[in-house]
């Protein structure tokens, strides 16, 4: 392993190359660009020995990838906003017929207005696709998680695509210092790919087929009972990689959370920003922490009851990046409160928003957000709507 | 079949696979048909346009050389009479 100086989205595309990809088929849009274009150079110096497919729109990026992967190759794509907007269709075929693909997928606003910046709507459209959803808060980690996706992904147990999300600018275009492997230090770390069924001329079988309303019920019954199976093997991976190589992942991290009476709940790149104000603010007396939820499919449900319904927490400010219009706005922070509906005791849930198309999130933003949370316990009382923080009136 | 005997969750290939090419056969559409093409074979010149341009390819050709709809499978669009040079086929409603 060697520590290098390096841009995260280069880092990505490496960390797929070092996965052994045999199909990249991928369209470039900003702020993921520099991942496919790093993947095309490594294919066309012929350092890494793979098929570059080159397409004309993320719609087909995403079928020829689910193509390559049903004939039994490990395939990736890598998009943003838009284009994961474009694939949307193919993206829930993926899943739905059980193909590990795996996508790197730099978080960035949907449109309109046009924003090419950060926030998490992107992702939050495709919520309900069946993938592995899963966060990196820094460089490394979506070095890691990008590499590991295609063991957990092609795990016969699973057989689903994964989805590893980073902030679009904020890491993709930062140059950090990452420790990277080399091709023998992780030999036989990932298996070969071995599908069940693949598309073969030798041993036909028929994939997408009809399915009439006497067995689509049961196929989806299926598929969700391999995604919320997929999180033993998520597990199972993390602490393999954490044996050999040192770095630990789980699916709920905390921070200075054990004797917090208020935590933020990130995901991506602020959790790393709202430990320096938790560290901050600590000095200042005030008992804060970070609770960040980096698996977000399959949702963590049993390790966020026991973070979170400790008796301590007070009460659990959760940050969105996202809005779902006319619903609960904030799409975490429902989904966080109702994983604690029926918990005797459970903290207060308060949504936030904040960071979106690319608005910064200040130090003095996130003191709000703790405010917000400290503010609505001392009056005993959630807040009904989530509070768009930094909002001009 | 009945509903309940259908597969369960737990016995379907993952992402429902089929693992028995042409099973297909199995699965009869033509009770979905209102008309059937009947071929009135004094008038047919055994040019096998009906079977070009059956969708279902449920035309089978005979030892004779004309070309019978197969009724399990036939699902009475009507192409065959509309295409057919020779207008030997006509369209009948089905019995009710």
């Amino acid at each position: 392993m060697r520590r290098v100086g390096i841009e995260v989205a280069v880092a990505i595309a490496e960390a797929a190359a070092l996965a052994g990809v045999e199909v990249i088929s991928a369209y470039p849009i900003t702020p993921q660009t520099h991942i496919v274009e790093h993947l095309a150079e490594l294919v066309a110096n012929g350092e890494l020995d793979a098929e570059f497919i080159t397409v004309e729109s993320e719609h087909t990026a995403m079928s020829a990838a689910l193509g390559a992967s049903l004939t039994g190759a490990r395939a990736f794509t890598s998009t943003s906003s838009q284009g994961l907007a474009l694939m949307n269709e193919i993206v829930y075929i993926t899943s739905s017929m059980r193909a590990p693909v795996v996508m790197a997928l730099a978080n960035r606003a949907l449109s309109a207005p046009i924003s090419i910046w950060n926030d998490h709507s992107d992702v939050m459209n495709e919520r309900d696709t069946g993938w592995i959803s899963i966060f990196a808060n820094n460089g490394q980690e979506a070095y890691d998680l990008t590499f590991m996706a295609f063991k957990i992904g092609e795990d016969p147990e699973v057989l689903l695509p994964v989805m590893v999300n980073f902030d679009g600018f904020i890491l993709t275009h930062v140059i950090e210092p990452i420790w990277m492997f080399e091709k023998e230090e992780v030999e036989g770390f990932i298996p070969p790919y071995e599908p069940p069924y693949r598309l073969d001329p030798g041993r036909p079988v028929t994939m997408g087929p009809v399915g009439l309303p006497d067995v689509y019920t049961e196929v989806k019954k299926q598929q969700e009972e391999a995604i919320r199976g997929s999180r033993k093997v998520i597990d199972r991976v993390w602490r393999e990689f954490e044996e050999n190589f040192g770095r630990r992942y789980r699916a709920v991290e905390e921070y200075r959370a054990e004797d917090a009476e208020v935590v933020l709940l990130t995901q991506g790149s602020v959790t790393e920003a709202a430990q320096v104000v938790v560290d901050e603010m600590r000095g200042r007396g005030k008992r804060w922490g970070v609770v960040e939820l980096r698996l977000w499919r399959p949702f963590p449900f049993g390790d966020l009851r026991e973070v979170l319904c400790n008796g301590r927490v007070k009460c659990v400010v959760v940050l969105d990046r996202a809005i779902s219009f006319g619903g609960p706005l904030g799409i975490v922070m429902s989904e966080v409160r109702s994983a604690l509906y029926h918990e005797a005791e459970r903290p207060m849930v308060v949504g936030v928003t904040a960071g979106l198309g690319g608005r910064d999130i200040r130090f003095e933003d996130y003191v709000r957000m703790f405010e917000v949370g400290e503010e609505s316990y001392r009056e005993g009382k959630e807040p009904e709507e989530v509070i768009i923080v930094g909002l001009r009136e | 079949m009945r509903l309940k005997e259908r597969p369960s969750w737990k016995e379907l290939l993952p992402g429902c696979i089929i693992d028995e090419p042409g099973n297909s056969e199995n699965y009869k559409t033509g009770d979905w048909k209102t008309l059937r093409p009947v071929v009135d074979k004094r008038k047919c010149i055994k040019c096998g346009t009906c079977w070009i341009f059956c969708p279902e390819y449920a035309y089978e050709e005979d030892e004779y050389g004309y070309f019978n709809p197969n009724y399990d499978y036939c699902k009475g669009c009507g192409i065959c009479a509309v295409e057919c040079p020779a207008r030997c086929i006509t369209m009948e409603r089905e019995e009710e």
